[in-house]
């Protein structure tokens, strides 16, 4: 038979089982909201969506009248293919050499290395532009993958790490007492070990750059429109309903890229790791 | 260290310099960076209006920090007893919105705080108002979408800090007779705290930066520091009052950073001295 539950207990309950609840509706909520609006067939904003049709995906499609639209994703997924590029092999290097080196100088070169992760973007996005203009550079796509690496080289850094401190040394002395070279025990060894923690590390990389807002904010032009930056521009002057078309884009992009990341490399733990 | 080396170099060309170069302009009198002075430093800190803009930043910050610990928390603890296939559901619901866009996030809450919005359209509906709610560029509504935007940051570090913690704790604090409310507040509060404190300051140092959510959703009249770094270097394209705000934000945000940061290595020093 059940014991009686005491009223601390049902009070437990309710009260965290309710603030739980509502912290899954206020996360799953709002994607769900965006998806359903993309679908509207009105040309206003509203909820519930008046009607069902395609024909903000559609306009999104349109070559012509959504041009600016490509354009800024273009540019989106080249500076984020480069950034996350260079974070990967960059980071991944860095990453070997702190785990190797210990004491008080790994651990500052470690937190400066991480610190864009918590220094207030807009403030380095703003350095950025008065170093990158009064060096005499104009705006160029070059900039802004120089900008990101920096913004998104924590995200690798932080993966990679976390898989190389879970190798087990062992492996590393077994390998040299069979008469293994230093470089031959990094690629039979070492790399098969954390392939898993580099990949995810570039792919949240590559996403951290697709979404980066401050840096763009003051580093992207006419000529080299980021999506975000455009989307923004959209939301601030008539709501254009292509927004949630757009943003259904990549939600659903983002869905599936994180499951197959999930399947291939246990992202989700990766992260919390 | 020599395979660092390329990072290095990176960092030093593209985060300390631009750094020094922010620092350098701050100290020009004149837009056309031509005379040296301390105009804009006097400017900025003789001004009351800009010390409100930065407690309300500041104050807006830690908002998000509260909210999202007492949405977070709940959920962080219903996930520690949940079974793995939930674990991993929750932990994936936990992370997705993570990976949408922020501007798509913040676009999701015009959607709903707007004037016919869904919150406009259920208290309209269940007749609890009579006039749709002003939600969109007030300060609630801002920090009820910060909450969802940056609660992933919190959740992250603090379901890595539930997971590696012995369940037993629990039960011995049970069957020694302690409410599960005091179970919360003595064991599983202080043992959670470095993961706790890891979240916050990623949530702090994120909602104080957030200028699309923050002039999107807060509109003109909320004046917070990034909006006033934006308008500043882009607007009135005045450069050097610019770099001293992005300063004040950077010192101001790093320094809350640390206090959080420091707090949350007490608590956990504290535990390990009791465990010892």
């Amino acid at each position: 038979m059940a014991r009686r539950r005491s009223a601390g207990e049902i009070s437990y309950a309710l009260i965290i089982g309710g603030l739980a609840t509502l912290a899954l509706v206020v996360l799953i909520g709002p994607v769900l909201v965006v998806l359903a609006t993309s679908f509207t067939d009105s040309r206003s904003i509203r909820f519930p969506p008046q009607g069902f049709s395609f024909r903000w995906y559609l306009l999104l499609m349109d070559e012509v009248r959504s041009r600016f639209i490509h354009v800024a994703a273009g540019n989106t997924l080249q500076v984020a293919a480069l950034s996350a590029g260079l974070a990967t092999l960059g980071g991944t290097a860095a990453a070997l050499a702190l785990a190797e080196a210990k004491g008080r100088w790994a651990r500052v070169a470690d937190a400066f290395f991480m610190s864009p992760l918590v220094l207030p973007g807009l403030a380095f996005g703003l350095a950025a532009l008065m170093y990158f203009t009064l060096l005499g550079f104009r705006p160029s796509l070059e900039l802004l993958v120089c900008g990101h690496l920096i913004v998104v080289v924590p995200f690798v850094l932080r993966t990679v790490g976390a898989s190389l401190s879970q190798r087990d040394p062992a492996l590393l002395d077994a390998s040299a007492s069979l008469g293994a070279s230093r470089l031959y025990t990094f690629r039979r060894v070492t790399l098969p070990l954390i392939a898993p923690g580099i990949a995810a590390g570039g792919f949240l990389a590559f996403m951290a750059s697709v979404d980066q807002v401050p840096v763009s904010l003051f580093l992207s032009s006419a000529r080299t429109d980021m999506l975000p930056i455009r989307m923004w521009g959209m939301m601030e002057s008539t709501l254009d309903v292509r927004v949630a078309a757009v943003s259904g884009t990549l939600i659903f992009v983002a869905f599936v890229l994180m499951l197959v990341m999930e399947r291939f490399t246990g992202l989700t733990k990766r992260m919390r790791g | 260290m020599g395979p660092a080396l390329p990072l290095g170099l990176a960092y030093l060309a593209f985060f300390v310099a631009p750094l020094l170069m922010l620092v350098a302009v701050s100290f020009y009198a004149d837009d056309k960076l031509t005379v040296l002075g301390f105009d804009n430093w006097r400017k900025f800190l003789f001004d009351s209006f800009h010390w409100k803009v930065v407690t309300d930043t500041l104050l807006l910050g830690l908002k998000a920090v509260c909210a999202t610990v007492l949405l977070g928390l709940p959920l962080a603890l219903v996930w520690r007893g949940a079974s793995p296939f939930w674990q991993r559901v929750l932990l994936f619901v936990a992370v997705m919105p993570l990976l949408t866009s922020v501007v798509v996030r913040t676009f999701a809450w015009i959607v709903i705080l707007g004037r016919e919005g869904v919150v406009n359209q259920l208290v309209l509906g269940l007749g609890l108002a009579a006039e749709p709610l002003r939600l969109l560029q007030t300060e609630l509504g801002l920090v009820i979408s910060l909450t969802q935007i940056e609660m992933p940051l919190l959740l992250l570090p603090l379901l890595s800090v539930m997971a590696r913690f012995d369940p037993n704790l629990l039960d011995a604090s049970a069957s020694l007779g302690a409410s599960p409310w005091r179970t919360l507040f003595k064991v599983v509060l202080p043992l959670v705290a470095p993961g706790l404190a890891a979240g916050a300051l990623l949530v702090f140092a994120s909602a104080t930066t957030a200028f699309i959510s923050q002039s999107v959703i807060g509109g003109g009249r909320l004046v917070y520091l990034p909006s006033l770094v934006w308008q500043q270097a882009m607007i009135n394209a005045n450069w050097p009052f610019a770099a001293v705000v992005a300063i004040v934000l950077l010192v101001s945000v790093s320094a809350v950073i640390a206090v959080i940061a420091l707090a949350g290595r007490i608590a956990g020093g504290r535990v390990h001295g009791a465990a010892a």
